[in-house]
């Protein structure tokens, strides 16, 4: 094995080079020529300030915007950092909730949801990606069915007629790729940010 | 289950299927060293290596010098990968300011890579910097995938040569690997992930303020690079934490698509390439068949099972498959397809979290890979992974015929069966024992994150990815601690290096061997008989192992869901 060693180490050194620095870096340079936008993370801009990237989701708590999915990523404890807290849709730390399905923590998380869900509007079914967490804890989209859900809710903080919501939801939802490919979505930061347009 | 399902499905397969030819047609070549359209940009530096290392095109090695040279290099890229973690901190391209990887968790990581695993018991943005990403892991990303496409070669080169000393030289093949087959496409793929969102970048993690107006950091770097070497190697460790679940890492049905393709390209024009090089093309499309065979039942298992859902939801008044852990993007069918892919081939990326799959579609991830990593494979390592099965396949033939089994006009002899034996038995061994010796250690026990059987599954998960080489989780486990830091990286050598010494001792004796021409009594072994035997053997020496442990966790699990029980 020692008369392998030489060739073993010209091979790790020279694909060290290839692989793992030239590849990446001229990767990195030509991306960045071609695909300025998408190389940085297709961050969304406004006055200068960033304001997230379209890909990827954001946690909405107020009546006036539409909520995105359930999300269990973990952050430092504002109040004592060394502990971690759930800080929903942090993107600097991707995760899913990885309950089993007889987990009575989940049971139990989806029924508060549910109440939840259910005393904003009554009498409607409500749509599962809406109680369950995404997988990587920053999914960007809802199903249609899901932001048709909120719409009353969102309409009447706002005190705008629920039509002209209905109308906005079904501009922004994107159809499956070439009809067949995925499942159609709605992009929870491109409805707000349409939402609070409108209002302007 | 949906027709719209079942189209994307079949979309998928119809891909693979069409890419088998020119892909295994085009690999043949590089391996047999003949002129590409690459070659003449690649053949004087492939040369000037060849000199700098001290080995020639023409060198042809013994099995043993072969396993000698794979083993040396595979050690050296573990003690640099380890060394680039340990001191990550002091060194270049760490915008995020990463401390220094603990020396469990960094021996851990560096085996994981280093055997195609890429198991990951830490978190990609919040534990690696960009250095150790490109100069670390994905090097090994490369050269571990090129390391098992040499090793399948070398076996092939068992069957396809007649009275011959040697199987190839290792070097050479490990070059042609990553120079002529892995780079080109990942370059074209880099380009292509990038372009539909994927980040590429050497800049720091964003600080955004949302519409809300709170702070959320985003986390980018040098993704789509690793990404496209991370699927068409069926490496499977994700730049980021959520692997390919984070948008980041897929961020939409199309590219979703391409990754499930790249996880299988490879893997399945290797069966061509077999044919080809053994003089029969029907032989390759009799092994892949079988592969298909028990792909497709696992499809539908799953997507049945995820579609289905969950009963004990269903029971609080909400309709629907299982949406837990999947993202909104892939829906139910491509997240159950995505799967079985990539525990069918070694591969362990994840678009969704396999811990929060119902029972039964968490179930065939985990028989996928306790079957050896055979259906397709990671690259390389599902050809001699399934080469090993028709061995045994063909003794068991023989023995029912009662004639001196032959396989390609070989003869398959007391060696040849041991050594598959041998290979075969070493996955149970480290899949079972670990998992029985951690499920009574009160402190292994403390790791997982489900009660009931499902935390023995999260356990025998682990270890049986581990074995396999697969590298995906039940990410509920708390994997870095020292107990499964050290045991799932021995575990992970195991699995690796025990099947690849008896593979290419299998191939240093069949080589040696001359070729007996077919005759009357010879067992045809492309056929649909043959693709029925070998299907049947892998379930029945390869599966049914594994049964009792499977009782006592999905099996177990389902029943109880069933009967509205929690735990």
């Amino acid at each position: 094995m020692l008369k392998q060693l030489r060739p073993a180490l010209v091979m790790i050194v020279i694909f060290t080079a290839i692989t793992g620095l030239a590849y990446p870096l001229a990767m990195t340079g030509i991306s960045g020529m071609l695909f300025p936008k998408q190389a940085e993370g297709s961050l969304i801009v406004e006055n200068g300030t960033v304001i997230g990237s379209e890909l990827i989701g954001q946690n909405f708590a107020s009546e006036k915007y539409f909520h995105g999915r359930p999300s269990v990523t973990l952050g430092p404890d504002p109040a004592d950092p060394s502990k971690s807290v759930v800080v929903p849709y942090n993107a600097a730390n991707s995760m899913g909730s990885n309950l089993g399905p007889a987990n009575p923590a989940l049971i139990e998380r989806v029924k508060t949801d549910l109440e939840k869900l259910k005393a904003e509007n009554p009498g409607q079914p409500v749509p599962i990606d809406l109680v369950t967490t995404t997988g990587s804890g920053l999914d960007p989209d809802i199903s249609p069915e899901g932001a048709l859900f909120q719409l009353p809710r969102v309409a009447k903080a706002r005190g705008v007629p629920e039509d002209k919501l209905r109308d906005l939801v079904s501009d922004l939802t994107q159809a499956p790729i070439l009809g067949i490919l995925g499942e159609p979505r709605v992009n929870v930061l491109a409805l707000n940010r349409a939402l609070d347009a409108m209002a302007k | 289950m949906t027709i719209n399902g079942w189209i994307q499905i079949l979309i998928f397969c119809g891909i693979v299927v069409l890419l088998v030819k020119p892909l295994g047609g085009y690999m043949t070549r590089v391996y047999q060293g003949e002129r590409t359209f690459l070659s003449f940009i690649f053949a004087p530096f492939e040369r000037l290596l060849y000199r700098l290392a001290g080995t020639s095109e023409n060198e042809d090695q013994h099995w043993t010098t072969y396993a000698a040279g794979m083993l040396a290099f595979n050690l050296l890229g573990f003690l640099v990968l380890y060394a680039l973690q340990r001191f990550q901190a002091g060194l270049p391209f760490n915008p995020a300011g990463m401390g220094a990887v603990g020396p469990e968790l960094a021996f851990n990581t560096a085996t994981s890579f280093v055997t195609n695993t890429n198991w990951q018991n830490y978190g990609g943005e919040s534990t690696m910097s960009y250095l150790v990403q490109m100069a670390g892991l994905t090097v090994q990303n490369f050269v571990s995938a090129a390391t098992g496409m040499a090793l399948a070669i070398a076996l092939v080169r068992g069957f396809s040569r007649a009275s011959a000393k040697s199987i190839g030289n290792f070097w050479v093949d490990l070059t042609r690997s990553t120079l002529y087959i892995l780079l080109p496409l990942c370059i074209v793929l880099t380009l292509f992930y990038v372009y539909s969102g994927v980040p590429q970048t050497l800049g720091a993690y964003i600080d955004a303020t949302t519409l809300e107006g709170a702070k959320q950091t985003i986390a980018v770097g040098p993704v789509a690079s690793q990404l496209a070497i991370k699927m068409l190697g069926t490496n499977g460790g994700g730049f980021f934490n959520a692997n390919s679940a984070h948008p980041f890492e897929n961020p939409d049905a199309l590219v979703n698509l391409v990754q499930m393709v790249t996880i299988f390209a490879i893997g399945a024009a290797l069966t061509n390439v077999f044919g080809r090089m053994v003089g029969n093309q029907r032989q390759g499309w009799a092994i892949l068949a079988s592969m298909g065979v028990l792909f497709i039942v696992g499809v539908i298992v799953t997507y049945w099972a995820e579609a289905a859902g969950n009963p004990l939801i269903h029971a609080l008044g909400i309709e629907g498959g299982n949406m837990e852990g999947k993202e909104v993007r892939f829906g139910i069918p491509l997240s159950a397809l995505f799967a079985v892919v990539t525990t069918a081939a070694s591969c362990g990326a994840v678009n969704a979290m396999h811990d929060s799959f119902t029972a039964l579609g968490g179930m065939i991830p985990i028989i996928n890979m306790e079957l050896g990593e055979v259906i397709i494979g990671g690259v390389g390592a599902g050809l001699y992974g399934i080469l090993i099965f028709v061995i045994i396949a063909i003794f068991v033939a023989g023995l029912m015929v009662g004639r001196t089994p032959e396989y390609l006009g070989k003869k398959i002899e007391g060696k040849e069966v041991k050594m598959a034996m041998l290979a075969m038995l070493c996955l149970p061994l480290a899949m079972l024992v670990f998992t029985a010796i951690s499920v009574v250690m009160p402190s292994a026990v403390a790791s997982i994150a489900n009660q009931g059987p499902h935390g023995f599954s999260e356990i025998l998960y682990a270890y049986t990815s581990a074995a396999a080489n697969n590298g995906s989780a039940f990410g509920g486990l708390t994997g870095n601690t020292p107990w499964y830091n050290i045991t799932l990286g021995i575990v992970m050598m195991m699995g690796r290096f025990m099947v690849i010494i008896p593979a290419l001792a299998i191939a240093g004796s069949l080589a040696a061997k001359k070729t007996v021409p077919a005759s009357a009594g010879t067992f045809p072994t492309d056929s649909g008989l043959f693709v029925g035997l070998l299907v049947g053997v892998i379930l029945i020496v390869g599966g049914l192992t594994f049964l009792p442990a499977l009782a006592l966790g999905p099996i177990a699990e389902h029943l109880a869901i069933a009967a509205g029980q929690t735990f």
